[in-house]
Formats: C-alpha cells, structure tokens, sequence
C-alpha cells in the first residue's frame, strides 16, 4: 500500500490526478517513458493499452513507432530486435497470448534486453476464459524475466515507470514483466496521480543509454548493441562449452535485482511521496500475527480489508502482498514470516499435480528454519472467480483453527470451488 | 562505373578485414555498385569473413557473400535459425563483419521489423548517426516457407524497409534434411525418403516468391549464387526500394541434395537452364520482368534444356532415373513447363 511522505519532490498538488483504468495507466506511464517501438497484438483484457497507446501515435504525441504485429510471438520478437538496436522496446498481452510468447521470452531474458512487459493476468485455456488469474504469468516463472504484481491502478502506473528503471539498470539488465490483474485492474477506474512528463523523463534519465561492453576485437569498449559503429554478432550459436556460464551470468544479474528494485522504491518515494514497502513485499500486521496470508495482485486489498477487521475482532492475523515473484525474495519474506504459527498462502494458480507456484517459494524460504509455521496453501479465484471478503475471512478462521489446533491435516485447499 | 574509394579504413596489410565494415557515426555516402568483374575482385569486401563452418560446397554462404557486395552502407544482418546462423557465429567466434542479430526460428521477418523501427524511433528523435542503416534478412526455406512464413507475410503487410533474402536449400538441412514446403515432389529427404510405394515427396514446391508478389510489395526478384551479376544488381534494388523486398535465392545442399561438392555452380545454372527455377523481377510497375539467362531462353526457346538435366546430378532424385520411373520424371517435366508457360504468359518482357 502507498505510504503517505510529508514533502516528495513533487507534492501532490503538482501531479495530475486522472481517472483512468490499469490498462490505460499504463499506456500512460509508457507515453512519459520515451519508449521508442511498441509492438503489440491485441488480447482481452491488455487490450486497452495498445488502443490507447495507438491514440497517442495516431495525434502525434509520441516519438514512438508502433509495430501492430501480426502475433504475440512476433510482438516479443519485434521487441527483441528492437531493443538489440538500442531502442527502448515495450508490449503488452495476456493468458494465450503470452504462451505464444513464451518462446522469445527466453531470448529476450537470455540476450540480457531490458524490454518492459505488461502483462494484464488472465487465465488460460482450455476452456477459453478471458478472466484473471496468475496462470500466464506462473507459466513464465522460469524464463529470466524479473516479475512484478501490482496491487492497484496507481500501482500500474508507478511500476510500468519504474520497471523501465529496473530493467536498465547496468546491474540488472533483464526484461520485466509488470503484472495487473485482468479486469479487477485492467478494466477497473481509480483515481490517480501522474507526474508531469518531465518528472518521468528525468527519472529515467532521458531516452535509454547504451552499456558498454569490452569484446575482443575491438579495443575501447562498445555499446551493447547492433550497432553498424562497433559491429557485434547478437544471438550466436553457443555450445556446451560456453553456455552453461552464459547461464550463470543471467543467474548472477538476478542476485543484483533486489537492491535495485530496493533503490528504485525509494527513488520513487522521494520523487512521489509513494512506495510499496521494500518493493518486493509488503507487509501489512505481520508483527505480532499469529496467522499470516501472503497474497499477490489486487486480492491484496481485500485480504487487508479482512485483517483490518479481523484486528478490531482482537484476532491477530496479518498479510504480505508479494510485489515481486521473480527473483523471489525468500529470505526477506522467512523473516516476516517465521514467527507466525500459520501461514496461508494464497495462489491464483496451481500447478497440476503439485501446489501453487507461491507455496512452493514459500516452502523453500522457511524449510531452513528451525522454528517455522505450518503452511497451507489456497487456490482461489481461478478464471477470475471473486474472492470476496466473506471467503477470505473464512480461510482466515481456518488458519486461526489450524493454529490452535498447531496441527494442518490438509496443505491444499481450495476457495471457493463448488464441491 | 569509375573507381570510387570505400569505406573511411581502406584494408591495409595485416588489418583485420572486418574493420572495412566499421561505419564511424557521421559517415556519409553510399558504397559504389561495382559490377566489373576484375575491380570487384580486387576490392572486395564481403561482409560474411573466411572461417565459418558451413560445408564444402554449401552456396548459402556464396549468396551472402555476392549479397554482401551490393549493401550501400551501414547495414544489419538478421539471421533465422539455420545452417547459415549456426555455422557462422559458434560462440565465441563470429563470421560477420557487419552487425549481426538471430532472434528464433520462425521470426526473421518480425526482429527485422523491430530493428527498422528502432532506426526509425532513433532517426526521428535524432539519435542515428547515419542517414539510413539497411535492414537485411537471411532465412532458409524452413523458417521462410513454413515457420516463418506468418511473420514475413505481416512484416511485408506493415510494410516494413528490409530486404528479406531466402536462401532455399530445398529442406531442413540443419536437422537433417527433412521436408519442407520448399521441397521439390519426388525428392528424397529423411521424411520423405524413396520407399516400396511413395517416390519421395509427393507435393509440389510452394511458390513462395508469387506468394510474396501477390502481397504488392515493392519488389521480389529470384536469383542464384550462378548468375551472380544479375543477383547482385538484384540485392540493391531490394535494398534501394522504399519498403519490403524479398528475393528468393536457389541454394544448392550438396549434403541434402546429394552431389559432388564441386558442381554447387553447375546444379545452380542448370536449374535456371532446365526452367526449373527462372530468373525474374517483379515489381508493382512494370510487373514479371525475365532476366539474364532465363529471358535468353524466353527469345530463344532452343535454349531450354529438358529436367533430367538439374536431376541427373543429384541422388536425391536417382530414383527418377530408373526406366520405371519415368512416368514419374515426365510429370516433374509437365510441371516445370506448366510453371515456366505460366511465366512466361505473364512476363511483361517475354517476346508473345
């Protein structure tokens, strides 16, 4: 939840408060972001932000070419050559969408390209279903893109700048995928507050800068990228004797951006007066809880409506919203999380066969803990089915059950499906 | 054509020649087209350099080498997955002197696009240092044909700059020779091998390149690595055009295609001289135009040479030899003329 600060550099008063939804605050926070290509393809509910955005293109008010590709696994693509040629590169889409991506999600994580995605959740098929839920994005769990959920609209926006940020960093330098719930946020109108452009303009340094890089045959160093000055081969063929530490590198970029986003967070808050706890979780009555519920997207809020009310009942129970799935921050959240004697973890996705993706980080964040709770994790809100707050509430008398009892007979439990 | 000097490092002895392909930003100009033989020989500057690892014999990388003669200036190769991508940049080494990017398989044509609208975003925020950088495209017949087909067709729609130069080997060499939508009927690939009742494939060869002029772009043109004059005037053309080019370049496999390693050139010229695959040029102005040696067989019909000719040197099509099968040789024969009548209906330089 954004956290009220007494002076940002631009007090509120100096941002303009628009009425838009999450798909269109992001096309916003993409037009104040210089962003050089868009390519897109439209999906329900992202489509909102390309229609948007072409507006802009079509008036004249960005620099931006916008590529209307014939696919998603060409809108990836596109974005990939793009921002091999330096360009600041973004796309959107959803559910089968980004299967169809999946491909060149790899690529564009394993050619260390800072390209911004959103992602606006929804389930995928079959059956065909255009509601939210975080099945597409658990899919691309092991792809090297750095994963953020967002809670709210103003949350869309302020992360699709700052994903930009992130994702170019010199440490970092991978692709980004800004999460915002299907409909609940993509379609949903709330109050929010944009800085001016040359707020966001500064904040990001102007149109992307180039790294450079030492290769062999040249002496000085060279810009990364293809580049008829300083001509790099990008993408080769890469065999067993120097992939692995290919590999590696991308592991290593991944333990850099934690104190990034950290930085970012902060940046943020001086400059807006708004952060979203450490930028990676955001912890909400967890000091005491007996029973805490770790939730990601726009659930959030109303697991924290829940435990705002359960607290005025005197039960002590708490809430960490994960904002970054990837890299997963594991030993941040063991440390909120090993006092409680329960903890619910909630997935809006399962892999069949096994639990939520979540439950399965959560799991490995305790296991070296001597002292832990007992988990339990629930599936809820599959194909966009609500997870109104009389469910959370009872998965919240449940865990306090389970906590009393110190015992937890069944780990997979299911909200809000007909029996 | 007078002598005119290249890029601002003229190869010195002991240079690396890769350094002729470096554009300092700011440079200015557009390399000269040298057609003359003997000047070309002498100043030459292939963008594919010596030490790849594609087979003795393989024509693509003779096709990127004329194709590389005609490039006007600063210019980005984009590479499909494929013999040409993997034999040439085997980490940490690379082949190519200008800059080079491989995305995928099936999207050559929708990196390209990215690429050119980044020089775009960038020309138009006054961050390109030059007043054009070309787009260059390299796929087989794979990822042209088949898996790439989608993403070529939308580039082509968008309408896109970029030349898209398919090299076909007529199968998926790379893997091993399986058939592809670019594959002849009745050759013999892994997967459509010559058994006790099929003869090979049984379909015939997509015409890809009419697939292309039937999107009106602004120009598609065949080639082969044997008339190299007529290829490389082709190449700038699809580089000088304002939009999407497209030139589909016969590239003969002497692993896949089974012949002797030193007639690449020969097979090449016999399929333009049997009609097995004519040269023209199309654009949406003057329409099919013939060209070199397939407009001499057009005014002088005597010239045409019968199929058994391209057949007779390779093993993919030994089976078409035997006395049993030339039922099978007579209908390769009847399609070629069919195609070849066709053209020359429709060529607008054809003598009627």
């Amino acid at each position: 939840m954004a956290q009220a600060v007494k002076t940002p550099r631009i007090p509120l008063d100096k941002q303009i408060l628009m009425t838009v939804n999450g798909d269109e605050a992001v096309a916003y926070a993409v037009k104040q972001s210089l962003v050089d290509v868009v390519a897109a393809y439209p999906i329900t509910p992202q489509t909102i932000i390309v229609e948007k955005f072409s507006e802009f293109v079509a008036n004249g008010e960005v620099h931006t070419e916008f590529v209307p590709v014939e696919s998603e696994h060409s809108a990836m693509s596109a974005c990939v050559g793009a921002a091999a040629a330096g360009a600041r590169a973004f796309t959107a889409t959803a559910a089968n969408g980004l299967a169809l991506m999946w491909e060149i999600l790899y690529i564009a994580a394993s050619l260390r390209l800072p390209i911004v995605l959103a992602v606006a959740n929804r389930a995928l098929s079959a059956p065909i279903n255009i509601h939210c839920d975080h099945s597409d994005a658990y899919g691309m769990r092991d792809s090297g893109w750095i994963q953020l959920f967002v809670e709210n609209v103003q949350e869309a926006y302020d992360t699709t700048i700052q994903a930009f940020k992130i994702a170019e960093d010199e440490r970092v330098l991978l692709p980004v995928a800004v999460n915002l719930d299907g409909f609940f946020l993509s379609h949903t109108l709330e109050n929010i507050h944009m800085l001016p452009d040359e707020a966001v303009h500064e904040f990001l340094g102007g149109y992307r800068k180039i790294p450079k890089v030492k290769v062999d045959y040249f002496d000085e160093e060279v810009p990364l990228a293809i580049n008829p000055a300083r001509p790099l081969s990008f993408g080769p063929l890469d065999l067993y004797d120097y992939y692995f530490e290919h590999k590696m590198h991308q592991v290593e970029a991944m333990k850099r951006v934690p104190e990034v986003v950290r930085e970012v967070n902060e940046k943020w808050y001086e400059l807006t007066g708004r952060k979203y706890g450490d930028g990676m979780l955001v912890p909400y009555e967890v000091e005491d809880a007996d029973v805490i519920v770790t939730v990601l997207g726009s659930t959030a809020g109303t697991v924290r409506h829940v435990v705002k009310k359960l607290r005025r009942e005197g039960k002590k129970v708490g809430m960490v919203r994960i904002r970054m799935f990837r890299p997963f921050p594991h030993k941040e959240l063991a440390e909120i999380l090993k006092n409680a004697k329960v903890v619910g973890v909630m997935d809006r996705g399962i892999s069949f066969g096994s639990y939520g993706p979540s439950f399965l980080e959560v799991n490995t964040a305790l296991y070296d803990y001597k002292e832990k709770p007992l988990l339990v994790n629930y599936i809820y809100g599959l194909g966009g089915r609500d997870a109104e707050p009389s469910l959370v509430e009872k998965m919240f008398e449940e865990l306090l059950k389970d906590a009393e009892k110190g015992v937890v007979e069944n780990k997979l439990r299911f909200l809000g499906v007909r029996e | 054509m007078p002598a005119q000097t290249l890029p601002q490092i003229p190869i010195k002895k002991g240079e690396p020649a890769y350094k002729l392909w470096i554009f300092e930003p700011g440079w200015k100009g557009e390399l000269p087209l040298i057609l003359n033989p003997r000047q070309l020989a002498e100043q030459k500057r292939p963008a594919i350099l010596p030490g790849h690892r594609l087979c003795a014999g393989c024509a693509a990388p003779i096709i990127v080498k004329l194709a590389s003669f005609a490039f006007r200036g600063p210019t980005i190769v984009v590479n499909a997955t494929g013999c040409l991508e993997v034999a040439t940049t085997i980490f940490p080494y690379t082949s190519w002197a200008v800059p080079w990017i491989h995305n995928a398989f099936e999207n050559a044509a929708s990196t390209g696009s990215g690429v050119e609208s980044a020089i775009k975003a960038m020309k138009k925020t006054g961050r390109l240092p030059y007043e054009h950088v070309d787009v260059v495209i390299f796929g087989g017949d794979g990822g042209t044909f088949d898996i790439g087909f989608q993403a070529l067709s939308g580039a082509a729609e968008r309408g896109h700059d970029f030349l898209y130069i398919l090299y076909d080997n007529e199968a998926y060499m790379n893997t091993g020779i399986q058939r592809s939508g670019g594959t002849p009927k009745f050759a013999w690939t892994t997967t459509s091998p010559v058994g006790k009742v099929l003869p090979g494939k049984m379909q015939h060869k997509k015409p890809i390149a009419d697939i292309m002029v039937a999107h009106r772009i602004p120009y598609v043109a065949t080639g082969t690595p044997a008339h190299w004059l007529d290829f490389i005037k082709k190449v700038r053309k699809g580089i000088e055009v304002d939009g999407p080019a497209f030139i589909h370049a016969l590239s003969p496999c002497d692993r896949g295609w089974r012949h002797d390693t030193a007639i690449t050139i020969e097979i090449a010229r016999r399929a333009v001289d049997t009609c097995y695959f004519p040269l023209w040029e199309w654009t949406p102005e003057k329409g099919y135009m013939l060209t070199d040696r397939s407009l001499a067989i057009a005014r002088n019909p005597k010239l045409k040479q019968p199929i058994e000719k391209f057949v007779e040197v390779q093993g993919r099509f030994k089976h078409l030899l035997k006395p049993e099968n030339r039922h099978l040789l007579k209908e390769l024969q009847e399609w070629v003329d069919a195609v070849w009548e066709d053209l020359l209906r429709r060529a607008t330089n054809a003598p009627k």
